[in-house]
């Protein structure tokens, strides 16, 4: 900086000073870096190591932790709700991209043709976004309630019968993608709406020039500019969901019968109420390493068409 | 260019497109802006034109915001007015539109029976220190690893992005391990603010977030204000500082709004009933609440982030789009 302006001659007796100017750089830098260094060594960084060494431990905090080799594994293999928790997980995850990962496209769609209560749509398909999950979960409870919910309540105003949601292991799945896709779909579609408005105008017209319908227009057109998003919100959304764990822990318990249990939840109960610290720490990294890959092809993606 | 999508000789009497009688309705009264090029959409103009277009533009123009009234408002008028039903009145069936008695009572018996007085006092608290700990760590580590360039600011960047790649959830045992026991410390940080605080400073996001904004600050700028005599801190604070206030707001809102629906975490590391978070405090009384109680709770819990919203609504859309449009 100031020093390529400083004469030749005079260089070399600067030389300390540059010296000690960079030290100096790098100890303010370091002072200001401090902060967050601690932070995320102390609660990112170390519990991402320990993750991988605590699944291969046998720690009571009491004694010195113990190698185990492979037995937290062979335990939550041996587990019979092992299998349910992932089936689940992935058919949370593949019915909730079903449903929130289409019909926010879908909406957005629609959305970016209407030009009238544009500012009104966008707020109220935003609003459960803004509820504390706990909550909109919470309210969906009531809402399932077989006898006085508001769901079999409007079933029986069309005059179709109840249904038990919740309580029977073939809709308590089903019920939880529903909560789910109504409290998230908000920011599905405003990202998509946001997309859209960035396709150039003269595609849609060139294309029109060229005889191509609607729905040629939206297959040629509006996919292909937003492929990239599309992408990127497809991989986002499958590493959000498969950490499902708020639904089935407030309304479900798991249950009935295993039928709502995930890798998340299952992880909990080991920790929090088998005791089992360890085998939630072996489920744990399997789930880790499995959304590493989504997460690394997301960050490739993103990295290769942003920079 | 304004002109070539307007149809002419179009007269205020006849029947307008949806598309664009805004637009021209405009042109009679002041002189037209010029039209924004984002509104040629997959739909033509022309089609819309026609009487047949304006038809289906109407019809589904209606059938959206009734459906999405019925899908997202509706649920919250459910919520607010049940809450001003009695027990029996809220089992009966059908159910009734409007409270029978317009009473807040439900509201005060929540208020009372959950404490969310002090829910809430602690939830803000949470979420205020998690901000200010944020805004000064993240916005301090962003502007040495963008401007000051230490050795090693690259992988120190690398590493703090690649806690991106692990979402907070899979690592939550051992995060709690180490809240509960801080290595070399041996601290237990446990139904402290701090379990809160100090993770949600560790934030990849928002370090990226800041330092590709401060990336973008002309270093000509800092280098003027290095010459005058301002020493790194001052420079943060009186020239990187004012001029970063758009994401800086961006990633106040998004702190906060984290820190305040955050579920899981809170309820690994604030057990006690004294110390929980709103969304802890109302789900682990839930079951043992009557139902309008309940409910009455949920509107007061979703009141602070709703207002929010209506507040920040513009800076909460950006940051939305922030991480994720740029691509």
């Amino acid at each position: 900086m100031t020093t390529a302006s400083i004469p030749v001659a005079n260089r070399r007796r600067r030389q300390p000073t540059k010296l000690r100017r960079a030290v100096r750089r790098n100890l303010t830098a370091y002072g200001f870096l401090c902060g967050a260094l601690i932070c995320f060594a102390f609660f990112s960084w170390y519990p991402m190591v320990r993750q991988v060494i605590l699944s291969f431990q046998k720690t009571n905090f009491v004694d010195a932790p113990e190698w185990v080799g492979l037995k937290n594994f062979r335990t939550v293999f041996s587990d019979p709700a092992f299998a349910p928790a992932w089936i689940n997980t992935a058919m949370f995850t593949l019915l909730a991209l079903l449903c929130g990962y289409v019909i926010p496209f879908i909406t957005a769609l629609i959305l970016n043709e209407l030009r009238h209560a544009r500012a009104y749509l966008r707020f109220v398909v935003y609003l459960p976004v803004m509820l504390p999950p706990a909550v909109g979960v919470l309210l969906f409870q009531w809402f399932y309630n077989p006898d006085y919910g508001l769901f079999n309540q409007v079933l029986s105003f069309f005059h179709l019968p109840g249904l038990q949601w919740l309580n029977s292991t073939s809709t308590a799945l089903i019920s939880l993608v529903i909560v789910s896709t109504w409290m998230n779909m908000g920011s599905g579609t405003l990202i998509y709406l946001a997309a859209l408005q960035t396709i150039p105008s003269e595609l849609y017209e060139a294309a029109e020039l060229d005889g191509a319908g609607l729905f040629k227009r939206i297959r040629h057109i509006t996919i292909p500019q937003t492929k990239l998003i599309l992408l990127v919100m497809l991989l986002l959304q499958i590493v959000a969901t498969m950490q499902v764990f708020i639904e089935p822990y407030l309304l479900t318990g798991g249950g009935p019968e295993n039928s709502t249990v995930t890798v998340v939840y299952l992880m909990y109960q080991y920790a929090f109420n088998f005791g089992s610290l360890n085998a939630g720490n072996a489920l744990g990294l399997m789930l880790m390493l499995v959304l590493m890959v989504f997460s690394a092809i997301y960050l490739r993606i993103s990295r290769d068409n942003t920079v | 260019m304004s002109n070539v999508t307007v149809t002419p000789g179009r007269s205020a009497q006849t029947p307008l497109t949806p598309g664009r009688d805004d637009r021209d309705g405009r042109r009679q009264r002041r002189p037209r802006k010029p039209i924004n090029t984002q509104f040629r959409t997959a739909v033509s103009p022309h089609q819309l034109n026609t009487t047949h277009g304006r038809i289906i533009y109407w019809i589904v123009l209606v059938i959206v915001v009734v459906s999405f009234t019925a899908a997202f408002v509706f649920p919250l008028y459910w919520m607010i007015t049940g809450a001003m039903k009695s027990t029996e009145e809220l089992n009966s069936i059908p159910p009734t539109f409007l409270p029978e008695h317009f009473s807040l009572d439900g509201y005060a018996q929540a208020w009372d029976l959950l404490e969310l007085g002090r829910l809430l006092g602690n939830t803000a608290l949470y979420a205020g220190g998690a901000w200010l700990l944020t805004l000064a760590f993240d916005v301090s580590a962003a502007y040495a690893l963008s401007k000051l360039r230490p050795v090693l600011g690259k992988v120190v960047l690398a590493l703090m992005l690649s806690t991106l790649m692990i979402p907070p959830l899979v690592i939550m045992l051992p995060a709690y391990l180490t809240v509960k026991d801080v290595p070399f410390f041996h601290w237990d940080l446990l139904n402290t603010p701090w379990a809160i605080w100090l993770p949600a400073a560790a934030n990849g996001f928002n370090v990226f977030l800041l330092k590709r904004f401060f990336d973008s600050i002309p270093r000509e700028l800092l280098e003027a204000a290095e010459i005058d005599g301002a020493s790194p801190g001052r420079i943060l604070w009186s020239v990187v500082m004012p001029i970063s206030r758009p994401i800086l707001g961006v990633v106040s809102i998004l702190t906060v709004v984290n820190v305040w629906r955050d579920f899981v975490w809170p309820l690994l590391v604030l057990p006690d009933s004294d110390k929980m978070s709103i969304s802890i405090g109302i789900a682990s009384l839930s079951s043992q609440m009557p139902q309008n109680v309940l409910v009455a709770s949920l509107v007061i819990a979703s009141i602070p982030t709703i207002v929010v919203f209506f507040i920040f609504q513009r800076h909460i859309m950006a940051g939305l789009t922030a991480g994720s449009l740029k691509g």
